[in-house]
């Protein structure tokens, strides 16, 4: 009952009212392109006949919600799955090499933790470079990376993958570090009385320590891993995915199609985010974890 | 011959020196250097040998004069290989990597004795704190370096870090008018408006608790989504100019702020406030004296993140259409026509910028949090 209160009321009312205000704007932007198209069929169209065309165009300013459901709804469950307009499949040709990526990233991003944790050498001389890299806006390496591996004839899913393997490795990377430092000074002590090897003090001690670190990290990497996928799809030209249909979309002025796609986009970072959060629950739970 | 009957009297002390001298004697073997007709003069390759066993053996020496040693020994013997690899670029043989290695591996052993000091000064430690990291910058590039012209990468590849340095040089203006278009107009701009946004919401969140526990959540959901896909649709209403990049920027700047603000508004104890209170302080005098001091680490986090968010977004949101001027639309088109180097340039000039514009949020607060204990070392 607190929970209700105290977050699902708040929360839905403000997105009630960001509906409402998307509403008026979707009124406000799209006015002035349907005055102009009453005056060239000489119409004087009533108030509320009036609001009800600027909320039906085709290619709006800014499409009004129910719009966006309707053209997301229609591209989600009323397309055969293998139609390249199809949301589905867009979204699973982005999903594939996110999770490409993701996997990539966070087992390179714990290779890299432990590395830096055991060799010192590695963490003066790695680890300020890890951070300073992602100072580097990557991003705006996509386009390259995708065109030069085309050039030596790596297509598809890899390029793409890398790129969300580049985005994810770091927050797994802070993350692990942190989490397998995390064991107290007691706690080594403890496992140095038990005269327990460097090995297995990391089996047993700063592993299971690092796994609620691991989790935490991981939701950043998984998003962060979607946000390279689309960029990723951008510089091979609209062919499928989420980023494509973005840019097939700004180039044909479909704007219902990319808010929709944006939504799909959404969905599926909140699914993956979710898929992250519940693993990482279960494995606490596995792990004998108990409820604080 | 005369490196051969050194070889008998090295002793190294370290699994790198010995895999080192290993990787010598390798590369006499399968000599020489290059296949190609003018090769390395015998001066330099006798002089590259000697600095190797000069590296390997320096390790005996007290540690101050041999980590000098090493780290010479090393890295005039790299020096000497990529000067030696001009003219016979794509000819390189075993024997030039064996070499190239093995001067890594005594880079690393340098690396190694040096992160084993523990200098009482500061400065030295500061100073300690950079050679570190640099050395290892360093590498990534000498090897780089070392290969692509070794072994002939074509140009549209990889080019060498020389090429691009020298593409930077080359092309100022160019990369100058693109770091104003971007940086100067949309990034700044966007990052300022969008984190005052944030913060200003954060404070009236703050204000109205129905407001917090509504926006919080969304804050942090939002966070996970990929919000440059805005961009195209920015780029439609704004238009071509960057005023469009400016709103993604302050788009994507908007809920790291907002978050972690409100995080950081609620980091204060209750004693504190408490203090406040017995003073009869009002809200706002709270908010200033206690609370957004209190904040501050949060807050300077989320403009840490910003920072990158902000040039991300408006290099990104270049490829949906820009005028023929910007770090974004530079990139798409040079691509296109396969001037690789220019792309590095401008990823360079990208990076160094995003560099930039970190350290000096970060000096930033260390300026402003200076009694913040993270700050203070303890």
């Amino acid at each position: 009952m607190d929970s209700f209160r105290d977050k699902i009321v708040p929360v839905t009312s403000i997105l009630l009212g960001v509906v409402v205000v998307w509403y008026v704007m979707a009124v406000i932007l799209n006015a002035p392109f349907q005055r102009d198209l009453d005056r060239r069929a000489n119409q004087t169209p009533g108030i509320v006949e009036f609001i009800g065309k600027t909320l039906a165009q085709p290619k709006p300013t800014l499409p009004a919600p129910h719009q966006v459901a309707v053209n997301f709804f229609e591209n989600t469950f009323l397309r055969s799955i293998t139609s390249n307009r199809s949301l589905v499949y867009n979204a699973w040709v982005t999903l594939s090499s996110t999770l490409l990526g993701f996997a990539f990233g966070t087992a390179l991003g714990i290779v890299i933790a432990v590395g830096i944790v055991h060799v010192a050498t590695l963490d003066r001389s790695l680890m300020p470079w890890i951070i300073a890299s992602q100072t580097i806006p990557i991003l705006a390496v996509a386009p390259m990376i995708i065109v030069v591996l085309a050039a030596i004839g790596i297509t598809g899913l890899i390029p793409k993958a890398l790129i969300s393997t580049y985005l994810s490795f770091f927050p797994v990377a802070v993350g692990m570090v942190k989490g397998l430092r995390s064991p107290e000074l007691t706690h080594l002590d403890l496992m140095h009385t038990y005269n327990a090897s460097a090995s297995q003090t990391f089996c047993k001690l700063r592993v299971p320590a690092s796994v609620p670190f691991l989790f935490t990290s991981m939701k950043v990497a998984v998003a962060a891993s979607l946000v390279g996928a689309i960029v990723g799809e951008l510089p091979t030209g609209a062919v499928a995915g989420i980023g494509a249909k973005l840019l097939a979309g700004a180039y044909y002025s479909q704007t219902i199609d990319i808010w929709s796609a944006l939504v799909a986009g959404s969905v599926v970072a909140a699914l993956l985010v979710m898929v992250v959060g519940i693993a990482g629950r279960l494995v606490d739970r596995a792990m004998g974890g108990r409820p604080a | 011959m005369s490196s051969i009957l050194s070889l008998s009297s090295i002793t190294p002390r370290s699994w790198q020196g010995y895999a080192a001298l290993v990787l010598l004697a390798g590369a006499l073997l399968l000599w020489p250097l290059v296949s190609a007709t003018p090769g390395y003069g015998m001066a330099t390759t006798v002089l590259i040998f000697i600095l190797l066993l000069v590296a390997i053996e320096a390790d005996n020496f007290p540690p101050m004069i041999g980590v000098v040693l090493l780290f010479l020994g090393a890295h005039g013997a790299a020096w000497m290989l990529l000067a030696g690899i001009t003219g016979n670029e794509g000819s390189a043989r075993a024997s030039f990597y064996l070499l190239l290695v093995a001067a890594w591996f005594l880079a690393w052993r340098c690396v190694t004795v040096l992160s084993s000091f523990r200098p009482t000064s500061r400065w030295a430690s500061t100073a300690l704190r950079l050679i570190i990291p640099a050395i290892f910058g360093a590498w990534i590039l000498i090897i780089w370096e070392a290969v692509t012209r070794g072994a002939g990468i074509p140009f549209i590849l990889l080019p060498p870090p020389s090429a691009i340095g020298a593409r930077i040089v080359g092309s100022l203006p160019v990369l100058g008018a693109d770091v104003r278009q971007t940086i100067f107009k949309a990034v700044i701009f966007g990052y300022v408006a969008g984190s005052s946004a944030g913060f200003l919401v954060a404070i009236a969140a703050d204000r109205v608790p129905f407001l917090r526990r509504g926006l919080l959540p969304i804050g942090n959901m939002v966070s996970a989504l990929p919000i440059i896909g805005v961009a195209p649709i920015m780029v439609m209403w704004f238009g071509f100019d960057w005023q469009s990049k400016a709103a993604v920027v302050i788009i994507m700047t908007f809920f790291p702020m907002l978050v972690n603000t409100v995080a950081g508004l609620a980091a204060s104890g209750h004693m504190e406030r408490d203090l406040m209170r017995t003073y009869a302080s009002s809200y706002w005098q709270t908010l200033f004296k206690l609370r957004l001091p209190a904040a501050a680490p949060f807050i300077f986090n989320a403009l840490k993140i910003n920072s990158t968010l902000a040039l991300i977004g408006a290099i990104v949101a270049e490829f949906f259409g820009t005028p023929v001027v910007g770090m974004g639309f530079r990139i798409s088109t040079e691509v296109g026509r396969m001037n690789i180097d220019m792309v590095w340039a401008e990823i360079a000039v990208a990076a160094l910028a995003g560099s930039v514009f970190y350290g000096v949020v970060a000096l930033f607060e260390r300026a402003v949090t200076f009694w913040h204990p993270s700050v203070r070392g303890g």
